[in-house]
């Protein structure tokens, strides 16, 4: 068990399905440093210190489509965090104090 | 001006400009629920949704999910897809799904209803109304995976008679219920954040990869796909908690006691779980004490109450207890479960060498002082030609009603009993949780549907097992021994290399 981590981290756990997980979190891993992803079957964990960015534009660049952040909804199976921020551009979860 | 309205502007239209304030007829009196528990809220438009859902976005959505699940569930089906599962014994784990959380996903779906009718603010109110379609395509999907297997394996037909009759499952019916006859803020911190937010994680997440792993393609897809709406529900219960601790100070010891009651009302339910996770899984993901470290102590201990210290809320209290159960939960809940299975819509047996390795492996201070050696004897009884059942009826605890089988910290040996006389009238307890629960309550909790006490009453079709059986739509198969049962039997013979059409 890794507690008395210094920063409190967030994660978002998605489904291990389509290329459009996958490319979600290759976006997650280029928009945010020391993110650890982690397997289980069918699905993966995603976990970041701090904050956890997810852009519209560079899942768009990845997918070579337009992407919607509500689409975000199809590949999150959970998460742990509070989302601060969740508007056309980007979602955002971090811890609030 | 711009083309499109933005998320923010089209979700404020929706939740903001189409809400009117009552004139002629009292605010009060349309919203009479509201005022009662003593919660203080001053400004219910500082409710915010993150995920900002309009009502075209919320159906675009969906429908997505059901068709994309639509799709699974129909190769299932002409694939033979039930016959590529690790191994029938699996199908247990889906047995008390069907039997024990469907069930409680229609729950949820009444439950929101209610919230959405109910509270003053559109914003709350429209995420309810979300989550309470969310939870009727719960119910529907998940009956619809499950109906592939009903047709060739027990224990699944009769889910909702069973649901309201069978012992174990007023576990999870009284915990849904006693929330459901609160009133709504409570109702929203029980089911919303102590159970969506800090619980469900444990629930769904080793159930559905479990899923996955065991060759169960549907379930895994009705999991993943319930659990894409969960974490917009969770979200509702974290938003609830911020937005109350906000609004007013005197919210907050309220909201702590509702904390500390149900934290430990929906860990006792989740026991069911643990032993899910380490004795029903052929193919095992992750033990139960993994998942409660990561998925309760990491996230939720070290991550949102250090967030929550903020406002004067600390971990609930009995927390150290589910700490120090994590070694024994899951062995203490399948041993019990092994004994009585002859009343169960499951089977059990004892686990194979293979298993207890693995839970030797998970449990090196515990299993093997404790549990091996009851596993070791039952087994000598089945390889004797006999089989262990209780004789007799167990002792419930009256406020989770899961049976006695609980022990004293720290003294995996003695088994925890607790009691309190409340006019005139004994009652038992579990554990010190339990019996808090009961004492802040009583008046709500002597009222329990005990089901054990309910078969003595004689209200439960009759005074003998298989009387009782039978008024549970339990059928023959559905109970007892795993090890040469008719699940047991056709998966053999569905495996055997026997030609088509021979």
């Amino acid at each position: 068990m890794t507690t008395g981590t210094p920063v409190k981290s967030v994660g978002v756990e998605l489904q291990e399905s389509s290329d459009d997980a996958r490319m979600v979190i290759e976006a997650i891993q280029r928009d945010n440093a020391d993110v650890v992803v982690s397997y289980l079957p069918g699905l993966v964990k995603v976990q970041s210190p701090g904050e956890l960015v997810i852009r519209r534009e560079t899942v768009e660049e990845l997918l070579g489509r337009p992407w919607e952040t509500h689409e975000f909804q199809l590949v999150i199976v959970s998460y742990y965090g509070h989302i601060g921020e969740w508007d056309d551009d980007q979602i955002v979860i971090k811890w609030d104090h | 001006m711009s083309k499109k309205l933005s998320m923010q502007q089209r979700y404020a239209a929706l939740t903001r400009d189409l809400d009117w304030t009552p004139d002629y007829v009292d605010p009060a009196k349309v919203f009479p629920l509201t005022s009662f528990e003593g919660i203080k809220v001053h400004d219910w438009s500082a409710w915010s949704d993150p995920f900002r859902l309009t009502v075209d976005t919320y159906h675009k959505y969906q429908a997505e999910k059901d068709k994309r699940l639509y799709a699974v569930i129909d190769g299932f089906a002409q694939g033979q897809g039930h016959l590529s599962l690790s191994d029938a014994q699996y199908l247990n784990a889906m047995k008390l799904f069907i039997q024990g959380v469907t069930p409680l996903e229609y729950a949820a779906h009444r439950h929101f209803a209610q919230l959405a009718r109910h509270f003053d603010g559109p914003g709350p109110r429209f995420a309810a109304l979300c989550q309470s379609i969310d939870e009727l395509r719960h119910t529907q999907t998940e009956v619809h995976t499950l109906s592939q297997y009903n047709k060739y394996y027990g224990g699944m037909h009769s889910n909702w008679k069973m649901f309201d009759r069978v012992w174990y499952l007023s576990v999870p019916k009284s915990y849904f219920e006693d929330a459901m006859s609160a009133g709504p803020f409570e109702s929203l911190i029980a089911i919303s954040f102590s159970f969506e937010y800090l619980l469900t994680n444990l629930l769904f997440v080793p159930f559905m990869s479990g899923a996955s792993f065991n060759g169960d393609l549907p379930s895994m897809t009705f999991g993943f796909s319930a659990q894409s709406d969960e974490s917009r529900h969770m979200t509702l219960g974290l938003e609830a908690i911020k937005f109350l601790l906000e609004q007013d100070e005197a919210n907050v010891p309220i909201i702590q006691a509702w904390i500390d009651k149900w934290f430990w009302r929906g860990y006792r339910l989740v026991a069911l779980i643990a032993q899910m996770i380490d004795y029903m899984l052929p193919k095992k993901v992750m033990s139960w004490k993994e998942s409660f470290e990561l998925y309760f102590e990491e996230q939720m201990l070290n991550g949102l109450f250090k967030d929550l210290e903020f406002y004067g809320i600390r971990p609930p209290m009995h927390v150290q207890q589910a700490i120090e159960e994590k070694e024994i939960l899951s062995h203490q809940v399948a041993w019990t479960l092994y004994q009585f299975s002859f009343a169960a819509g499951f089977n059990t047996t004892v686990p194979d060498e293979e298993h207890q390795a693995w839970l030797r492996e998970q449990y090196p201070d515990t299993f093997d002082k404790l549990f091996a050696p009851q596993w070791a004897k039952a087994k000598k009884i089945q390889e004797e030609g006999g089989r262990f059942f209780f004789q007799g009826l167990p002792q419930l605890c009256q406020v989770c009603q899961v049976p006695m089988l609980f022990t004293e910290v720290g003294d995996p040996e003695t088994i925890c009993q607790r009691q309190v006389v409340y006019e005139d009238e004994r009652y038992d307890f579990c554990s010190d949780g339990c019996q808090w629960v009961f004492e802040r309550e009583p008046e709500k909790y002597v009222q329990a549907w005990l089901p054990v006490h309910q078969i003595y009453q004689g209200v439960c079709g009759g005074p003998s097992v298989p009387e009782v059986l039978a008024w549970y739509g339990l059928q023959e198969g559905d109970s007892g021994e795993y090890i040469g049962s008719l699940d047991h039997k056709d998966w053999l013979a569905w495996h055997a290399t026997a030609p088509v059409g021979s």
